[in-house]
């Protein structure tokens, strides 16, 4: 029983670093390049719907769709201000503006909270329909609770929404084609700025969604929500293949599985060394991750 | 002419080395006490040492006010050392330099164990506010207001066992990465095995810098143990988020918190409901009605925390224990006697009445529990 409920618990937890995962898969597969402050953009995400329901008393579904359009435009600006004028640099020089955008955002966010003198903050419960699935009956019952649920529905629907529009548009292909020969995509006629420019407002306002179930998720949170998780997602990402859609997903829960499991069945304070471990162990032995190689088209 | 020189440099030497002598004797007024001390004003730990200081300031003015002591008024002094321990070092030494005589010493306990040799050697009286690790105070002359780490421990299983005598089973959840965390469960641990009076069913925990801010496994852990209350030595915004993480799972469990609780209740968007019930064993409750937190806000606009409160009671624990001894600053054994006086003194302070164990430096006081209805502490018990 113990561990069918640790298995809920990690696929509850997989579920956010899925899709977290999508949001980092989509921008490195399309710009090639590691974007760190996708963390603080959920954390923004998370801030900005806080702010929304609690200060300005904003229905749910309002805050929602402000927080995913503040997002877009916020992960656009950044794209814009921070990584365009590094197109043609080395690659390093992309990562490291990458962590600094990210420790931006997060002292931004801290310098605001610092003049209201609040340090810690309480995401609002009642966001999403309380409905939760109940597994078993008395002591035993496991309780799959309405974000658990959510999180994983509102994932796979975004993870073949996301497949299909890379697949089927006309957009999609213009990705596919930045993705895998730059120069010669422009040559084509296709603008390399502005696919990049969607790919990073789509990965953006996935972001804000992941902020609602990660808020959600943990309640108490501060600007640092997003780091952790942004890590975590990464390292899903490149477990699952690193550029691959269903990949990202894929790694997503089994990292969320593993993570959970060590906790339970090892110890609560190894179970990032085991997460991290995973991924030393993958990139080891099997360099482009799970769907990496099987699936050729990079996104 | 080269001898001549020589010795008006000798005599510019020796008036140097009086000039430096006499700033080491500092202050010769016998009617000026000098009182320093040193916190975190800037920094992750600021929010500490500002309430430290404000809350001493409090006590000096109003004691300055009302003549001072022994009719000696008080300067008071306070250097910033953002709770690092080379800072404090070096802003104690600044602190003698200009002549403190008493020190309310450091505000962290890093800092202080770090200023406690010079301490030692300078022979001054030393009572800090808030350093709560066990060696922080090993010193003859130094002493504490707030309770020392393992006697928070002792004090929250002794009062279950004795007062909540429904409980038969506890779960812990603790941090590893904090020493405050770690230092109450284990004494908690030993104190509720030595009275036997519940069980331990289950020991948790989590590293609050691994960033891992879910605790579903730990929850489901406590849940499977059948545990009554939860034992939580934590600050308060870890617990808040377990508790309310659980709010689905634990349902009818107690939650037990220590003085890391404080400011639960000050969290933006706070759910009380969630906090219905919860114990808190804590020295120090703002109660609206003490002319200390009316004073203290009229003062600041804000509500006095433990860190406050500790700090007015060290600045009176030090005017007590100066008028014991009756001493003037200029008197030879000004030091040694007001020492010894802190053996000899009750102080009926903020964070209750206590006195100090001359050998150890502990205060010896009784901790309070409240809890929490309607989002407001109710005292339980004194």
């Amino acid at each position: 029983m113990t561990f069918l409920a640790t298995l809920v618990n990690g696929l509850s937890l997989g579920s956010i670093y899925a899709l977290i995962a999508l949001g980092y898969t989509m921008v490195y597969g399309i710009a090639k390049m590691l974007n760190f402050a996708h963390g603080d953009i959920i954390m923004i995400g998370a801030f900005s719907i806080f702010t929304c329901i609690t200060s300005l008393k904003l229905p749910a579904i309002l805050a929602i769709l402000i927080a995913i359009v503040l997002c877009t435009i916020l992960g656009i600006t950044i794209e814009f201000l921070a990584y365009r004028p590094l197109r043609k640099a080395p690659p390093l020089a992309v990562l490291i503006t990458a962590i600094g955008v990210s420790y931006f955002l997060q002292n931004i966010v801290l310098l605001i909270n610092k003049l209201s003198n609040k340090t810690t903050f309480v995401f609002p419960t009642n966001i999403l329909p309380d409905i939760s699935l109940k597994i078993g009956s008395g002591d035993n019952a496991i309780i799959i609770n309405g974000n658990t649920i959510f999180t994983f529905i509102v994932t796979a629907v975004i993870m073949v929404a996301l497949t299909l529009f890379i697949n089927k548009t006309k957009m999609g292909k213009a990705m596919r084609a930045v993705s895998e020969d730059k120069e010669t995509a422009e040559l084509m006629g296709i603008s390399a700025n502005r696919t990049i420019t969607v790919t990073f407002a789509i990965g953006s306002a996935l972001a804000a969604v992941a902020g609602l179930f990660y808020g959600g998720t943990v309640i108490s949170f501060n600007h640092t929500l997003g780091s952790m998780p942004g890590i975590k997602a990464f390292v899903a990402a490149v477990f699952g293949g690193i550029g691959s859609i269903p990949g990202a997903m894929l790694g997503g829960i089994i990292l969320g599985i593993i993570e959970k499991m060590a906790e339970q069945y090892i110890s609560t304070s190894l179970a990032n060394a085991v997460v991290f471990g995973m991924l030393i162990l993958v990139l080891t032995f099997k360099p482009t991750g799970l769907l990496g190689k099987k699936i050729n088209e990079k996104v | 002419m080269k001898k001549f020189l020589s010795f008006a440099l000798a005599l510019v030497m020796l008036f140097g080395a009086c000039a430096a002598l006499s700033s080491c004797g500092g202050n010769e007024d016998e009617n000026v006490i000098v009182i320093g001390g040193v916190g975190p004003l800037t920094g992750t730990a600021a929010s500490y040492g500002i309430s430290v200081k404000q809350g001493a300031t409090l006590a000096v003015e109003e004691i300055n006010a009302n003549g001072g002591i022994n009719g000696m008024q008080i300067r008071f002094m306070f250097e910033d050392d953002k709770a690092l321990e080379a800072d404090a070092l070096s802003a104690y030494n600044s602190l003698m330099d200009n002549g403190m005589q008493v020190t309310i010493g450091a505000t962290t306990s890093g800092s202080n164990q770090a200023i406690l040799a010079p301490v030692k050697e300078d022979g001054i009286l030393l009572v800090t506010p808030s350093a709560s690790s066990m060696t922080s105070i090993d010193a003859p002359n130094a002493f504490r207001i707030c309770f020392n780490d393992n006697a928070q421990g002792q004090a929250a299983a002794k009062y279950i066992g004795d007062h909540m005598t429904d409980i038969k089973k506890v779960a812990i959840i603790y941090d590893t990465s904090s020493d405050y965390s770690k230092g109450l469960m284990t004494s908690f641990k030993a104190q509720a095995q030595a009275d036997n009076k519940f069980e331990i069913v289950a020991e948790t925990s989590f590293d609050s810098t691994a960033g891992s801010a879910t605790f579903a496994t730990q929850i489901a852990n406590i849940n499977s143990s059948g545990a009554e209350l939860l034992f939580m030595p934590l600050y308060y915004s870890e617990a808040y988020a377990i508790i309310s993480q659980a709010s689905s799972t634990l349902q009818g469990i107690k939650y037990f918190g220590c003085d890391g609780f404080d400011g639960i209740l000050g969290i933006d968007n706070v759910d009380t409901s969630l906090l219905e019930n919860v114990n808190i064993l804590t020295p120090f409750v703002a109660d609206e009605n003490s002319d200390f937190v009316k004073n203290y806000k009229a003062k600041y606009n804000s509500t006095p925390d433990q860190f406050a409160a500790d700090a007015y009671d060290a600045i009176y624990a030090i005017k007590a224990a100066v008028e014991k001894a009756n001493v003037k600053v200029t008197d030879k054994d000004f030091n040694a006697k007001i020492v010894a006086a802190m053996g000899e003194i009750t102080l009926d302070g903020e964070t209750g009445k206590m006195t100090w164990d001359l050998e150890t430096g502990e205060p010896n006081k009784d901790p309070i529990v409240v809890t929490i209805q309607n989002g407001q502490y109710h005292i339980l018990s004194e």
